[in-house]
């Protein structure tokens, strides 16, 4: 029983982590601190939280452009996080990569990903690599809804469910593709139906919801791992902000405030403490802790980036090759 | 000493290879019990397995992707493009991903893998399954590009590609897969960068890539009869450019043709023709000259393919001209 506490609770944490650096992200970059785009994860926060909770250290994630959340529910530590987002030189990537590129193969992070759809067939390689290698590892694949009609989605669900590997499809249904809402990217509502023409289960979980998506990814992994192949599930769920941090408004071009507002009320963060503290699993005091510690954590992190120093000229020409 | 075809040179480098390291698995279209088009795979599927060479579905993106995933992880995946056509299926996995990893996760994260692929007109598929196209590969940042005009090399390079921990697109040449040539069976690495002279002379370079080489040999040969000595190099990789020998062969004749089945703009011709330039043009002689293929689609008449080819006429024309000048 307290274990399964402590795993509630740790569920909790991370999806608070995630919010909170987020949350600071649009700060520092409304201040001009941290350079170039920024695709922001708040309110999606329960499906990185609830399907990585159920990795291990040596299993694969690949990420997408909005990959803070991933990254970081992953096991990716803040400082070198936010050093990367400044382009700082002890930042993930050396600066090189920035927001969209944080990677660390030491605890399976191949990468969030620029090209939307990217991700998906390197998954299915580190789940094939598994596979040659006669480990139990899996693969985790994080793509949106619009991804879902690119080419490598098929081309990848169908690699997967031929070969039996073990890969996890994980669609975060938030709705949009860049500006452009589902209704006008696809013919259906539940991406997860596709998961029939590839012969593989398909699951729609309520995204905002970490424990079904939690529930969902422990069935799936278990399946992956015994190497009884892939699995789709589709989360619903939703972006608060815009695109990237810089589309006016937060998207009030393609969607209405009262849209946004229904979706905030479903606020995955919030509707997990009501359940947490009606259960008596915990108490508001304790969860104002939490909070506490955590913006610490995200405080000495920007800290460090700030203090960090950028690359130094020559280093732009390092790493092109390895020797 | 053994003699081998290019093909059977390739087969042999991809047989040691999976011999050696259980890391290494081939991926590709009907490269299993078909043995690939050109048969550079033949038999190996029966030595080593369908899990370790899989027949993949018509689906490029997916299959190299895929590889790249693999690579990143532990394996070091051969995997083949039917036709340097088809990469056009799979570009952002080649030039977004694959190419770029270890530079843009800053160092994190190798892409050990072999992209396989093949260029070259004069079968008479016209113009997706014959074009010569790899300079686009140059372009990228990241991407090794090994270029093998012999047997010998051809199996040399193949086994460094294999070792490297690089990503490398190896570009085959289709009409050179029946040529022969000695092979030594035990394994051997050519390294990435070292151009070979295959032929010494003072009057004028070729610097000559794939079938093109052969090529200007037997134009050599014949300009020989006209007293004119041409030294002909082959750089063996584009990337990187072994241009130390290059520089150091023009400094001694003057005069300069770049020999290459690429199209002219923007071809491996045009990029070795600009490093003489930047690098060597107060010792020529002679204006560059470049011999490749004219900026159209590769037709499918034969009396067109022909003339789409750059051959031993062209060159022999263009080392005219040059000695033209004193």
């Amino acid at each position: 029983m307290k274990q399964e506490k402590e795993a509630l609770l740790a569920l909790y944490k991370m999806m608070l982590k995630i919010r909170l650096f987020e949350d600071r992200i649009v700060d520092l970059y409304a201040r001009g601190e941290v350079p170039g785009l920024a695709h922001l994860y708040i309110g999606e926060e329960a499906v990185a939280a609830g399907v990585c909770a159920e990795l291990r250290a040596d299993d694969y994630i690949t990420s997408t452009h909005r990959g803070h959340g991933h990254v970081i529910a992953k096991g990716a530590e803040l400082k070198p996080m936010m050093a990367e987002l400044y382009g700082k030189k002890n930042g993930y990537c050396k600066g090189k990569g920035g927001s969209m590129h944080i990677a660390d193969m030491e605890i399976g992070i191949l990468g969030a990903n620029g090209i939307a759809g990217g991700g998906l067939p390197i998954a299915v390689g580190a789940g094939w690599s598994a596979r040659w290698r006669q480990t139990d590892q899996v693969a985790v694949c994080f793509f949106g809804d619009d991804a879902s009609n690119n080419g490598t989605f098929h081309e990848s669900l169908n690699l997967a469910s031929l070969h039996q590997l073990p890969v996890i499809f994980v669609c975060e249904n938030n709705l949009y593709g860049i500006s452009t809402c589902q209704v006008q990217h696809q013919p259906i509502s539940d991406i997860a139906i596709r998961s029939t023409s590839y012969n593989m289960p398909g699951v729609v979980v309520d995204g905002n919801d970490v424990l079904d998506v939690h529930q969902a990814a422990v069935k799936a992994i278990k399946r992956a791992r015994a190497g009884e192949g892939p699995t789709l599930i589709e989360c619903k769920t939703y972006r608060w902000r815009g695109h990237h941090e810089g589309d006016p408004n937060q998207g009030d071009r393609y969607r209405s405030k009262e849209e946004i507002r229904a979706w905030k009320e479903k606020d995955p963060i919030e509707r997990f403490a009501a359940t947490l503290v009606s259960q008596r699993t915990t108490t508001r005091k304790q969860l104002a802790a939490f909070e506490k510690a955590l913006v610490s954590e995200i405080d000495a992190a920007v800290e460090f980036a700030r203090q960090s120093a950028f690359p130094a000229i020559d280093e732009l020409f390092e790493d092109v090759f390895t020797h | 000493m053994r003699e081998m075809t290019y093909a059977q040179a390739i087969n042999e480098a991809l047989r040691e290879s999976m011999q050696q390291d259980e890391r290494v698995v081939l991926l590709g279209e009907d490269i299993g019990c078909y043995g690939g088009v050109f048969q550079v795979t033949a038999g190996l599927q029966a030595e080593f397995g369908p899990e370790r060479v899989v027949d993949t579905p018509i689906s490029e993106a997916g299959f190299v992707g895929a590889s790249v995933g693999a690579a990143l992880t532990g394996m070091r995946p051969v995997t083949e493009i039917m036709f340097i056509d088809f990469t056009t299926c799979c570009m952002d996995m080649i030039v977004n991903q694959m190419a770029k990893m270890h530079y843009m996760f800053g160092g994190r994260g190798k892409v050990p893998m072999v992209l396989r692929t093949n260029i070259g007109a004069g079968r008479g598929t016209a113009a997706q399954h014959s074009q010569s196209f790899y300079a686009i590969f140059m372009h990228i940042p990241g991407l090794i590009v090994a270029a093998p005009a012999t047997p010998y090399d051809a199996k040399g390079l193949m086994i460094e590609a294999i070792q490297n921990d690089n990503p490398v697109i190896f570009v085959e040449h289709k009409k050179l897969y029946n040529e022969k040539g000695t092979v030594p069976p035990e394994v051997y690495r050519i390294p990435f960068g070292q151009a070979d002279i295959k032929l010494e002379g003072g009057d004028v370079t070729i610097v000559a890539t794939h079938a093109m080489v052969q090529r200007a040999l037997n134009a050599a040969r014949e300009a020989a009869e006209e007293n004119i000595a041409v030294e002909v190099i082959d750089p063996r990789t584009l990337v990187p450019l072994d241009k130390t020998c290059i520089l150091e062969s023009v400094k001694k004749t003057g005069r300069l043709i770049v020999a290459d089945e690429g199209h002219r703009t923007c071809g491996a011709a045009a990029e070795i023709a600009a490093v003489v330039a930047e690098e060597a043009i107060y010792y020529l002689k002679a204006p560059i000259k470049r011999v490749a293929s004219p900026d159209t689609p590769v037709p499918f008449s034969p009396p067109l393919e022909q003339a789409f080819i750059p051959d031993e006429k062209k060159l022999l024309a263009a080392i005219r001209t040059l000695m033209d000048y004193a």
